[in-house]
Parts: structure tokens; sequence; C-alpha cells
């Protein structure tokens, strides 16, 4: 079943179209790769599902209703989440504040069962509840920044370039943690630059080249394809 | 020796005002990153309550009460009336409405009012004193200090341990991201223009007990104090604006009584040149956002 829908999306900076004609689908239980080079209109199109930017045309339907302009905050409570690029984290609030924010729409009580949830799935938050997010090293801030989004226990969880930045054995753990959530069921749209790594974490995966999809298909099928990595990826 | 614990002790009953007001300021720049130059006409509006209270035969202890709530109402109403509509402008556009709110407070109390002064009476214990230790405080300070304290701790606890005030201190460090995660924006503003109200209320009793009287541009100094102290602590952290107004106070004080009785009207001019320098060793005042706490 469809989960999120994108139809014609085409996002304008000014006259100049960053995403055009974006036509994607996740459905309920899959990974999806959104890959491609930098400024091919991944984190632009991201943006336009998440409510961040407002498309110039096309519709975005998640979980069967039109959500096209949507405010951020009222797809969070419809069950949309946003890993943000940067992460984003509040860095002057502890760990924990941080995951109390990234629950701040649930009722109290299930707020705390799913904080001792993410404690059970990120050790390393637990030790550091009270530092502050700022003094995180970059592997920590990342697994912070996810298990503050699965806070919401959102439907549909969005991740924008969660390997960015990190050194390789960094981006392995956060590789890891996505194959772990996909394992245990959580829908994810992932925009990552890291190619090979993506296809295969994913499903299925569209591949953006100036700001059109210009491939799809499953993970599998696209790693057998080395000419889009070098044309479109230029990284493997 | 006693003679100076005596003017530190004046020096932070009167820098514990410009705290509160400075908190105030602090917690809408936070939110909105406005310098609410409107956050004055809090006390101008409650020196007017207290005005018509007392003429009508009501005592401090009924005007205390009242003075916290008008201006707390009256922040909220400002951001309701004004800010609600500018949200999302330029930060200039934002900070031209808070001038516009403040003359048009003023211009309303001038038409319908009076542009002169309205004199009230001070409670009777403010120019009560104590002596501890062979030291001569004074009871208002001494209540002040206290008062302050108290609120303080309040807001910090506020701040610290319920989710509003986590979610204000999330938007104030990155407004996007806390609505990302959910956190809603109007809540989360009109929350901040009731704290600040609030704490300027508290402030605004005791600047009003000290003055005795009522005016349309009673919240003028209270307001250009409590930006300096929020200036000088760092605009938009908490615990800035708190030590910049209590800092504030302490040097006023000192200038006032150590200056030689000629230079003693230059007193604001020694402020501003100390604050001056100030910034040229720290431009970001005292604690730098960003780095520290940021409300």
């Amino acid at each position: 079943m469809s989960l999120l829908e994108t139809e014609n999306l085409t996002v304008k900076y000014g006259a100049i179209a960053a995403a055009r004609d974006v036509s994607i689908e996740v459905r309920t239980g899959e990974v999806v790769g959104l890959i491609g080079p930098n400024g091919a209109g991944k984190t632009t199109t991201l943006g336009a599902i998440s409510g961040l930017l407002k498309p110039a045309q096309g519709t975005v339907r998640f979980n069967g209703q039109v959500t096209t302009g949507w405010a951020p905050d009222k797809l969070l409570r419809h069950g949309l989440a946003l890993v943000p690029e940067h992460r984003r984290l509040f860095t002057d609030l502890t760990v924990l504040e941080n995951l109390k924010i990234g629950g701040v729409t649930a009722k109290a009580s299930e707020r705390e069962e799913r904080i001792q949830n993410a404690f059970e799935l990120f050790g390393v938050l637990k030790t550091k509840a009270r530092t502050p997010a700022g003094y995180l090293s970059g592997g920590e801030a990342q697994q912070l920044a996810i298990a503050r989004a699965l806070m919401s226990d959102a439907r549909l969880v969005l991740m924008d370039e969660p390997s960015l930045g990190l050194a390789p054995a960094l981006v392995d753990v956060v590789f890891d943690l996505i194959e772990s959530l996909a394992a245990a069921g959580r829908t994810l749209l992932v925009v990552e630059q890291n190619a090979t790594r993506m296809l295969r974490a994913a499903d299925r995966a569209y591949v953006m080249r100036s700001g059109e999809i210009a491939a799809s298909g499953t993970g599998a099928e696209l790693l057998n394809r080395p000419d889009l990595f070098e044309e479109f990826v230029g990284r493997s | 020796m006693s003679e100076l614990i005596q003017q530190l002790f004046d020096g932070l009953g009167r820098g514990s005002e410009y705290a509160l007001i400075a908190l105030g300021i602090a917690v809408i720049f936070g939110v909105m990153h406005l310098v609410n130059f409107a956050h004055g006409e809090l006390i101008t509006v409650s020196a007017y309550v207290t005005y018509f209270m007392f003429n009508n035969d009501l005592n401090w202890w009924l005007i205390i009460p009242a003075v916290v709530l008008t201006a707390s109402a009256t922040s909220v109403a400002i951001e309701f009336v004004a800010f609600r509509w500018v949200r999302g402008a330029t930060d200039f556009t934002q900070m031209l409405t808070s001038f516009g709110v403040h003359f048009a407070v003023q211009a309303i109390f001038i038409m319908y009012v009076s542009a002169s002064f309205k004199s009230y009476d001070r409670p009777g214990w403010i120019a009560n004193t104590v002596t501890v230790g062979g030291i001569r405080l004074e009871v208002i300070d001494l209540v002040t200090i206290g008062v302050t304290v108290a609120a303080l701790l309040g807001t910090a606890a506020l701040l610290r341990r319920t989710m509003f005030g986590i979610s204000l201190r999330a938007a104030a460090a990155d407004f996007d991201a806390a609505r990302l995660m959910g956190v809603r924006s109007d809540r989360v503003i009109r929350g901040a223009f009731l704290l600040a109200g609030v704490l300027a209320g508290i402030a605004a009793v005791f600047v009003l007990m000290r003055t005795g009287r009522a005016s349309p541009t009673a919240g003028l100094t209270p307001l250009l104090k409590g930006v300096l102290a929020a200036l000088i602590g760092g605009l938009g952290s908490l615990s800035g604006a708190v030590i910049g107004g209590l800092a504030l106070g302490i040097v006023e004080v000192l200038l006032i009584a150590r200056l030689p009785a000629a230079w003693v009207g230059l007193t604001n001019g020694f402020v501003f040149m100390l604050i001056a320098l100030l910034f040229v060793f720290r431009p970001g005042g005292l604690i730098t956002v960003g780095k520290a706490e940021r409300v």
C-alpha cells in the first residue's frame, strides 16, 4: 500500500526549478533511497514533502490525504517525521531534552515509554542522557537525530543525508541503524549521496539528476547499473 | 567596607528590577529574534492601573496581583494585536512594529488620560530600613531581591522541567527545527509573551512602588535599562540577561555613590562608556549565545 506519493512535484527558487516533475512512491514497510549528486534536487524534494518548502506545482499525498503545502508540525502530527540535513539538534539542550522535544506531540506517559525504547535501541544515548547535545561526537549526534525523529512514532521517517560529514566507521554505524530500522518494519525515505551503501540498504531507489528523476528500480537493479553511478553519482 | 556592602546591596535591588525586565526581553528575542521596544509599555499600562486603583481606594495588596495580571494580559494582547501579523517578516519589520506599539500606547494615554504625571501614594514601608551587622539596608531592596530570586528560580524550573519550557528553549535555538519536531509555534510565541509579561509585571510592582507616579513614558527608562542589561548579558541568553541586569544596577549605584558630586549627572554617560568598553572586548556581551545556553 502506498504511504507517500508525489505527483509531478516542482519546486522553484525564484525562476529556477530545483526539482521538476518529481513523481515518487514509498510503500508501507519499505526503505526507499533518493540518490544523486550534489545539486540534483534531492533535499529540495524532501523539503517539499516535509512542508519546509512550498511546491510551485504538483501534489504530495501522504497516508491517503493530499498534504501539499502542509506545515511541518501538522505533517508530524499526521505521522511524517524528518531527520534534517546537518541533524539540527538543539545543541544547548541535553540528549534527554532533545528526545522529549521529539515526542512533544505525545502524551507524557507515551513520551516516557518511547524514551525508554530509544535508550534500548541507542545505548550510547542513555549513558549521555544529561549531556548537552552539542558535546556529542558526530556518530552519537546522528543517532540522537534519528532517535529524536523516531520519538514521534511516525509512520514515515524522512532522512536527509544521514551519513554526511561522518567518518567512514561512523557511516557504517548509520547504515547499520537504517538496516535495523528496516528490519523492525519502519518505513523510511532516505536522501543520500553515498549511493552504493544506500542501494544496499534500500528496497527501492530513485536516482535524481538536474532536478529530475533519471532512473528508478530496486536497490539490486540499480547496483547492477554502474553507468548510473558514473554518470549520475560519480561515486561508488 | 560597610558602606560598600550597603551600596552593593542597593545595586542588587535596583539591578533585580532590570534583570526581570531584561529576562522578558531575552525570552522574546530568543523565540522571535525581536528586540521588543514595546516591552516598556507593560509598565506604562500597569502604572495607570495602579493610579486608577488608588483613586478607587484600593490598597497595594490588591494592586500587586492586578499589576502582574495587567502586564501579563497586555503582553499577550500586544502579541495578538501587533506581532502575530508580522510573524515571518524581516527582523527590521518586527522591530518597527515594536516601535509602533510603543508610540501608539504612549499616544493613547496622552490623548485619553493626560500628558502629565499622575501621582499615587507609595506604600508606607518603602522608606523603612533594617540594620544588619551595622549595615543599613532598605526594606524595598530586600523585598525586591527576595522576590526576584524566587521569580528567577520559578522561571528556571519552568524552562527546564516543563514541556513548555523545553519547547521554548528549543524554539529559541532553532525555530524551524522545533516546528519540524511538532512544537506549535503559536503556543510557544504566545507563551513567551506571557512569561515576559509576568516577569515585567513583577518588575513593574517594584518600579511603581519606588516612583509613585504614572505617566505616558513611565515604561521608557525601565525599557532602556532592560534592553541595556540584555545586551550586556548577550542578547538571547537567559542567565546573561540576569547577570547583565544585576551588573548594570550595581555599576549605576557605585557610580552615583563614588563620582564627585558635580559629575553625578553624567552617570549614564559613564555607564554607556563602560558598556562600549565591554563590547570592544566581548562584542556578543558577557555570555555569547550559541556557545552558551540560549533562553
